[in-house]
């Protein structure tokens, strides 16, 4: 959307008053079971002891994010006592009062003003303005006004956080405040921001690997060779003690209570559950999900050809949330440590990458892309809103580079559609589609002018590939609930969707290792006021 | 960026907001035994699907004209069948005779706002698109700018897609007769806004400048010639389309009476309710409602609508231009509004259809209608969206000077002297005035209880302050149109 160069408000606070005035729009919405979780995390911390936090149990939704989250949301829970304090008895399981919606809902939409000035200060590092000037400025960078977009309007986080109620915003601008200070060359603070982040949420270890080596590499070695190769006898042991303690305090900060109580082995098993199943209810649409079609599809074949005995088959999925973990039918049966290897076995190469040929700040982004998409892939019971961390980041290098921004549209519209099977409620639906078609509707314009004078973003072949998302959404949610198969067969649309998406999103991190490998180009000319 | 992916985006996000209210309460949810207008609705589509038509109108055993009966010209009574046939074959318990009174399930609520959303995109926004991509002036920003704007409109998504309504076919069918009329297709014009009146009688607000710009341009072609052929054109493709609407109802005097009968309920008296025109805010001094029989007031309210449309109207008959055409259409619809006998607090959406800035009061003297509905929320919401990206995107505030208000003319014909540098402040503070009062008037009603001895008093100080801003209104936008020179340059779409 082109905006006016006079106006009596910046264009960046118009943009953020305008996402935020559809926040609150949508307070009436659905909300998932993901409300009832903080809900009763609100109540576990109000109401109980530091020491019974992490052993509560009266609510199957018992607390899995690290100290740090708890603290968070002890301090909500005392505002939450003045909008309604039914909500924080620990035994009112599923209370919803209209006090309690609007309470957590506008719990989300203030703590976003984290995120909203994580986005600001970005732009302001990137483009070299102050804050101030950044809120005021009535003319804009086209670059930073799309960044701007991407990022405050991205359709994933709207419906994840503030329809299906989740905390994300608040943390991706955390994580944001981290990367403007690594380019900044502030490394120590963004270290502890990071540090902070994961006792946070944990689910950033995915890209803690590009953290260490990033660091390791460009803040511990303080000098390279004339060729660019290592000088170890400038490694600094000062530095590496330097991060050492901040990230260790932080840790100490978090975990020490626990420690203290002598729960740690408690909290790391509430945080790490491996009894989960290889997959999520909803297969994300990652590695496995493929893997466990090929299986279904295998199995499926075998017993047609009658090369494989039914009786002797284990039942059903390798789903469900709280359930025991499964065997594969055909195909060899995945534990959780060959997850973890695969998991590094894919992101090593960028790992090296950055460490051998260090592209400064840009290219440690760019390795925490592929870290998040690597893990998303390969890792154990990963949530389909885990591409989010992935897509965020991948903006920020998208408005830079033509081959980023041709990634970054495959890979945010199929992650984005991955998403629709979060909202399955009808009144959402309207809206699911509406936002999504405005989000890519725009990616799509704005990303094209901002690279003009070159030609298509996106080629032939994966054009093709994303306009079978749209058929593939009209079969799902239109035609197959009209069906009988809906009732034998209710998974057939979440596997189908996950099992197009996959190949989406694997594609997108081969073509993202291309350009780590390859090197970026990046405009020579952009479009600046 | 393109034109065509700014006015997507702008109608995408016109679509997000009316489908977000939608999720909210509407009128007379779980209301029993009235209900209200969404039960309305659904009450009409039972009755005409059940039905045969000639009972539509009637009170008879099946039909119970004081449940909520028809009373809305006969194009509605089409589109009720229309989703009612829609509905039966989603689920026959919605519409089923007398069964289904106060019928009320989240399927259905889905179903009814689907049918609003579905009539807005086939009519009313498409309007809007044309006439802002098409027929305004200004640059391409400012077109999309205005294209937003018109779109979020707090006052319609409210209304329809809130409490519950239809008013965007209506809206939108006259909007496509100024289309008609502005591009030149007259016949095409006359058809549209016939239709819009046959579809809510309100609309009737709108008829008189249509007339008289029409009779005007025939007169100005030569009445003798090519004049007297358009008038006969004209008047035939009006002819036509009225009897094709209302042919059911033609063929027995009775009928049309009945109908007629229904639509103009004079028995009903000046007015109902709080509502923002003259006779509800003279009767909080004078009891004109009880000291007068209800011949005289329909006199009264008759006599002083066209002597309030007088001046718009022979300006208009003289000097039959669009951009006059457009200020007739502000005069008229204010006038009636403002003197005409039985009107709603919803019709005062047929003033702000047309034309850009609404004025905070506008939506202010909804308000006591949306509180009833708990639509309170996005009340707020939508509104300072409205005003805040109204503002951002045409800095309204800073086009306050004699110029830019076209006050210019006025001032040399009357040889007054404003002040230049104070004007504009005049303005400013006023504006702000309004939003100022806008927003006490809000926070009061939602919040505070009103004294035991004045119950209404927040809902008739809302209509008040709003009625004195309307004649406000009525003065300025006359003023302007009697006063225009000339010279017929930029349109603002002010």
């Amino acid at each position: 959307m082109a905006a006016p160069r006079d106006g009596t408000l910046s264009w960046f606070l118009a943009l953020t008053l305008g996402v935020s005035l559809i926040k609150f729009l949508l307070i009436k919405a659905y909300h998932s079971t993901d409300f009832e979780v903080h809900r009763n995390w609100l109540a576990i911390t109000h109401s109980l002891p530091v020491s019974k936090w992490y052993f509560e149990e009266t609510s199957e939704w018992t607390l899995d994010y690290p100290p740090f989250f708890a603290w968070f949301e002890y301090g909500l829970s005392h505002i939450a006592k003045y909008f309604d304090e039914e909500m924080l008895v620990v035994q009112n399981l599923t209370y919803a009062s209209p006090a309690t919606i609007l309470f957590q809902r506008l719990s989300v939409i203030f703590t976003d003003l984290v995120f909203v000035y994580a986005v600001c200060f970005s732009s302001c590092v990137k483009y070299r303005v102050c804050f101030v000037t950044m809120l005021s400025l009535k003319a804009y960078f086209v670059p930073s006004f799309v960044l701007a977009v991407l990022l405050l309007w991205n359709f994933g986080l709207l419906i994840v956080d503030h329809i299906h109620f989740q905390y994300n915003g608040f943390l991706f601008g955390v994580f944001l405040l981290s990367v403007a200070r690594h380019f900044q060359g502030r490394h120590l603070e963004g270290a502890f921001l990071f540090a902070v982040l994961l006792n946070l949420k944990h689910i950033y270890l995915y890209i803690a690997p590009a953290y260490g080596i990033y660091l390791l590499r460009s803040f511990c070695l303080i000098q390279d060779n004339s060729d660019g190769s290592l000088k170890w006898r400038n490694f600094s042991f000062i530095r590496l003690a330097a991060l050492g303690i901040i990230v260790c305090s932080v840790f100490a900060l978090s975990f020490g209570p626990f420690l203290a109580l002598d729960q740690l082995p408690q909290v790391l098993s509430r945080l790490f559950p491996f009894k989960r199943g290889l997959c999520h209810a909803y297969w994300a649409p990652n590695f496995w999900a493929l893997y466990n079609a090929a299986d279904k599809a295998l199995s499926v074949l075998g017993i047609k050809l009658k090369l494989l005995d039914v009786a002797k088959l284990p039942k059903a999925s390798m789903t469900g949330g709280l359930v025991q973990e499964f065997q594969h039918s055909v195909l060899p049966s995945v534990s959780p440590l060959i997850t973890l290897i695969c998991t590094l076995i894919s992101v090593s190469p960028a790992l090296f990458s950055i460490w051998h040929r260090p592209c400064g700040a840009r290219g440690f982004l760019r390795c925490c892309v592929i870290c998040a998409l690597g893990s998303f892939l390969f890792g154990w019971h990963v949530h389909e809103k885990a591409i989010l961390m992935a897509i965020l980041p991948l903006s920020i290098l998208a408005v830079e580079s033509k081959d980023d921004a041709g990634v970054f549209l495959i890979l945010a519209t199929t992650g984005h559609l991955s998403l629709f099977p979060l909202l399955f409620t009808t009144p959402e639906f309207p809206i699911k589609i509406l936002l999504m078609l405005l989000f890519t509707l725009y990616s799509f314009t704005s990303l094209k002018r901002l690279f003009r004078p070159e030609c298509c973003l996106i080629n032939t072949v994966e054009s093709v590939y994303l306009s079978g998302l749209i058929p593939l959404e009209i079969f799902c949610e239109l035609i197959y609930p009209l069906t009988s198969w809906q009732q034998t067969f209710p998974f057939i649309p979440l596997l189908l969707t996950s099992v197009y998406c996959a190949f989406g999103i694997i594609y997108s991190f081969f073509r993202l290792y291309g350009i780590l490998l390859r090197g970026p180009r990046y405009t020579t000319k952009r479009k600046s006021h | 960026m393109e034109t065509w992916a700014v006015a997507s985006i702008c109608v995408l996000l016109g679509l997000t907001a009316r489908w977000t209210v939608s999720l909210n309460s509407y009128s007379g949810a779980s209301k029993a035994p009235m209900f209200g207008d969404y039960e309305a609705q659904r009450h009409w589509q039972e009755v005409t699907f059940n039905l045969p038509v000639r009972q539509w109108y009637f009170n008879t055993t099946d039909n119970d004209l004081k449940y909520w009966g028809l009373d809305y010209p006969p194009l509605t009574a089409f589109h009720s069948l229309l989703c009612a046939h829609i509905a039966n074959l989603i689920n026959p318990d919605w519409i089923e005779l007398h069964k289904s009174r106060g019928y009320e399930s989240p399927a259905h609520k889905f179903f009814m706002r689907a049918t609003v959303i579905f009539a807005d995109v086939l009519i009313y926004i498409p309007a809007v698109v044309v006439y802002c991509l098409y027929l305004a002036q200004g640059s391409s920003k400012t077109k999309s700018s205005a294209l937003l704007c018109i779109l979020l409109y707090p006052g319609l998504i409210l209304i329809d897609n809130g409490h519950f309504q239809y008013n965007s076919v209506s809206l939108g069918l006259a909007l496509w007769g100024v289309l008609g009329l502005g591009c030149g297709h007259d016949l095409l014009g006359s058809l549209a806004f016939t239709l819009a009146l046959s579809y809510k009688q309100m609309e009737l607000y709108h008829a008189l400048p249509f007339f008289w710009y029409l009779l005007g341009k025939c007169g100005k072609l030569g009445l003798t010639g090519k004049g007297l052929i358009l008038l006969v054109k004209i008047s035939l493709t009006v002819l036509v389309s009225f009897a094709l609407c209302w042919l059911p109802f033609l063929f027995d005097p009775q009928q049309t009476l009945q109908v007629i009968h229904r639509l103009f309920p004079m028995a009903r008296g000046l007015f109902e309710d709080k509502v923002a025109n003259v006779w509800c805010s003279l009767n909080i001094l004078v009891k004109i409602k009880t000291l007068l029989s209800v011949d005289t007031q329909i006199y009264l309210s008759f006599g002083t609508t066209l002597l309030a449309v007088l001046p718009s109207s022979i300006k208009l008959l003289m000097k039959p231009t669009f951009w006059q055409f457009r200020l007739a259409l502000m005069n008229s619809s204010l006038a009636f509004f403002l003197f005409s006998f039985q009107v709603h607090e919803k019709s005062i959406l047929l003033l702000m259809s047309v034309i850009l800035s609404a004025p905070p009061f506008v939506l202010l003297s909804m308000l006591p209608l949306l509180l009833k509905d708990n639509l309170f929320q996005p009340y707020i919401i939508t509104s300072l969206g409205f005003i805040v990206f109204s503002l951002y995107l045409f800095s309204a505030v800073d086009r306050s000077s004699v110029d830019d208000l076209r006050l210019g003319p006025c001032c040399r014909l009357t040889g007054t002297n404003f002040l230049w540098f104070s004007f504009s402040t005049v303005v400013k503070l006023q504006f702000a005035l309004s939003v100022l009062t806008m927003a006490g008037l809000s926070f009061m009603s939602a919040a505070l209880e009103p004294p035991a001895k004045l119950p209404d008093l927040f809902p008739v100080l809302v209509s008040a302050c709003a009625c004195v801003h309307f004649l406000g209104f009525l003065l300025y936008f006359n003023l302007v149109q009697l006063t225009e020179s000339p010279r017929s340059d930029k349109k603002k779409i002010n």
